[in-house]
């Protein structure tokens, strides 16, 4: 066991692990945390709370993550290297184990600018593969970064990061896990899949190098709310393919909503049938009330209770 | 080279606006080439800044020149006998060159007429890309040739994000994916391997900015 949080040993005892997440409020509004907690709760493994996704400043992960924790849930809290340099990053590290924070989510983040915070001057100081180095340096050497002076106390992380079978180029995609696994990453949440040929084609460059042996890997998904949901992030956003098919799917759904939860369903079941894939991150952004009906419909109920 | 624009000429007749007299002075090196502050440019805004002062009434003496490198102490000391006629300088040269002036004519005002952008190369005619950060400790010969520090909008040293998509970066859409670029050359160079190979976190508070002042001695060359 690296930290033996719950998500660990589900993993670990080759369980099919949920994790689902939960996107921290505008502000100190605790309730707001509270609200999305309760939705999630029972019917998730972990809880990845975001680091001011896509640059909108919102509640920090540490803290968010920690109302988590006193709530009875578990977070995976995120950590970007956009907004930190090494002494932020290795401080808020201790800061956030002490608070009893076990999994960590190593990532870059998105660019500063698609945020509302454009005029500030973003840090990558460290990348999410020196930064899971990082990590790892502190927890099993009990050292921090460039020095041999120890560590007072000791660091247990879980540590995971995100990848992305739907970025270019593609072939490099598989080299890239190969070095998180190197950096010393344990599990791993991909970005939403919709193109399953790519996934699988992506999954068996893994398998191929032994990648899947050394890391646990959790297939991302996303439930699609409208038509215009799905035609919108096909065309803007980077890095998410939707196939065409799927798109029309959900367009010309007489319940779009309903269509896009019956799609996310049949996802789920496909691709926990993929050799390598240990679980699933749902992502189903402002939409939490849905994850109970999710993981139900899939037959993820009821999670393990593991000791 | 160092690539720079000139700033819009309302902020320039802003900072210029209690002098009836200055030196409008150019460079003949960097940004001639990018042709932001060469002896042509010095005459176009030199005739610009003397009509617009004419049409509200402020008649403005503009003087001109153009040393060969504003940056190297014995150019700018050439420029002694103008400067002291005018009673302020308008510098189109980059930051260096006018922090050269300022550090040599301490009694007069100097302001800067370009925003010095970047060192970069030329693409084609009238378009020049960034291509180097002087970062002080050079990784090219790690990433194929192709600086990611410079290139990538996140500086990444170990791959692209996943904001990569079909071959360009996801926050410029006309820009290149550094780390396309990359993986392709090491493609083409066969030499792929290279990009398993994890890139240490960088020293830059050692190496870069970050450390203060950065400068060079060379004893063999003092005199």
């Amino acid at each position: 066991m690296k930290a033996g949080s719950h998500l660990e040993k589900v993993l670990e005892k080759h369980l099919f692990a949920v994790t689902g997440e939960l996107g921290p409020p505008k502000g100190n509004d605790v309730s707001v945390v509270k609200r999305k907690a309760e939705l999630l709760k029972g019917y998730v493994d972990a809880v990845n709370v975001t680091d001011n996704q896509t640059a909108i400043v919102r509640m920090s992960s540490i803290a968010t993550s920690s109302f988590l924790i006193q709530m009875g849930l578990e977070p995976v809290m995120q950590m970007t290297t956009r907004d930190r340099n090494r002494i932020a990053i290795q401080s808020d590290v201790f800061g956030a184990t002490a608070l009893g924070i076990k999994n960590m989510l190593c990532l870059t983040g998105d660019h500063h600018t698609f945020g509302n915070q454009v005029d500030a001057k973003n840090v990558h100081d460290l990348d999410s593969i020196q930064l899971i180095d990082c990590v790892r340096t502190m927890r099993d050497q009990g050292r921090r970064l460039g020095g041999e002076e120890k560590i007072e106390g000791e660091i247990k992380l879980f540590i995971g990061a995100a990848e992305n079978p739907f970025g270019d180029p593609f072939e490099f995609r598989a080299i890239r896990l190969g070095k998180k696994v190197a950096a010393g990453v344990n599990f791993i949440q991909t970005q939403c899949i919709y193109d399953m040929n790519r996934f699988k084609e992506w999954m068996k460059m893994v398998r191929d190098r032994g990648l899947h042996e050394k890391c646990h890997i959790l297939a991302g998904v996303t439930p699609l709310k409208s038509g215009g949901m799905a035609r919108y992030m096909a065309k803007n956003v980077s890095g998410i393919i939707i196939p065409d098919e799927i798109i029309d799917r959900v367009v010309k759904a007489k319940k779009p909503a309903e269509e896009g939860i019956k799609i996310c369903i049949e996802q789920i079941q496909e691709l926990r049938e993929i050799e390598g894939v240990h679980g699933i991150h749902i992502m189903a952004i402002e939409w939490e009330q849905m994850v109970s009906k999710i993981t139900e419909m899939a037959g993820l109920l009821p999670r393990p209770k593991v000791e | 080279m160092i690539k720079a624009e000139q700033k819009p000429i309302d902020e320039i007749l802003r900072y210029l606006d209690p002098y009836n007299k200055i030196l409008l002075s150019g460079c003949g090196a960097c940004v001639t080439v990018c042709h932001a502050g060469g002896e042509k440019e010095v005459e176009l805004l030199a005739s610009g800044l003397r009509m617009a002062r004419q049409k509200i009434g402020k008649r403005m003496e503009v003087l001109e020149l153009t040393p060969a490198r504003q940056c190297e102490p014995e150019f700018a000391l050439e420029m002694s006998q103008t400067i002291e006629k005018a009673e302020a300088v308008l510098s189109i040269a980059c930051g260096v060159g006018v922090q050269t002036l300022v550090r040599h004519f301490p009694r007069i005002p100097i302001f800067p007429g370009v925003n010095t952008t970047f060192l970069g190369e030329t693409i084609t005619h009238g378009v020049w890309e960034e291509r180097c950060q002087a970062c002080g400790n050079c990784v090219l010969e790690k990433t194929g040739g192709i600086c990611p520090i410079s290139r990538c909008a996140k500086q990444l040293f170990n791959g692209p994000c996943g904001g990569s998509s079909k071959g360009k970066c996801e926050i410029k859409k006309e820009a290149d994916c550094a780390w396309q670029l990359i993986y392709d050359r090491f493609k083409a160079l066969n030499q792929l391997y290279k990009m398993e190979e994890i890139i240490p976190a960088k020293r830059w508070g050692v190496e870069s900015r970050d450390s203060g002042l950065r400068r060079i001695v060379r004893e063999d060359l003092k005199v």
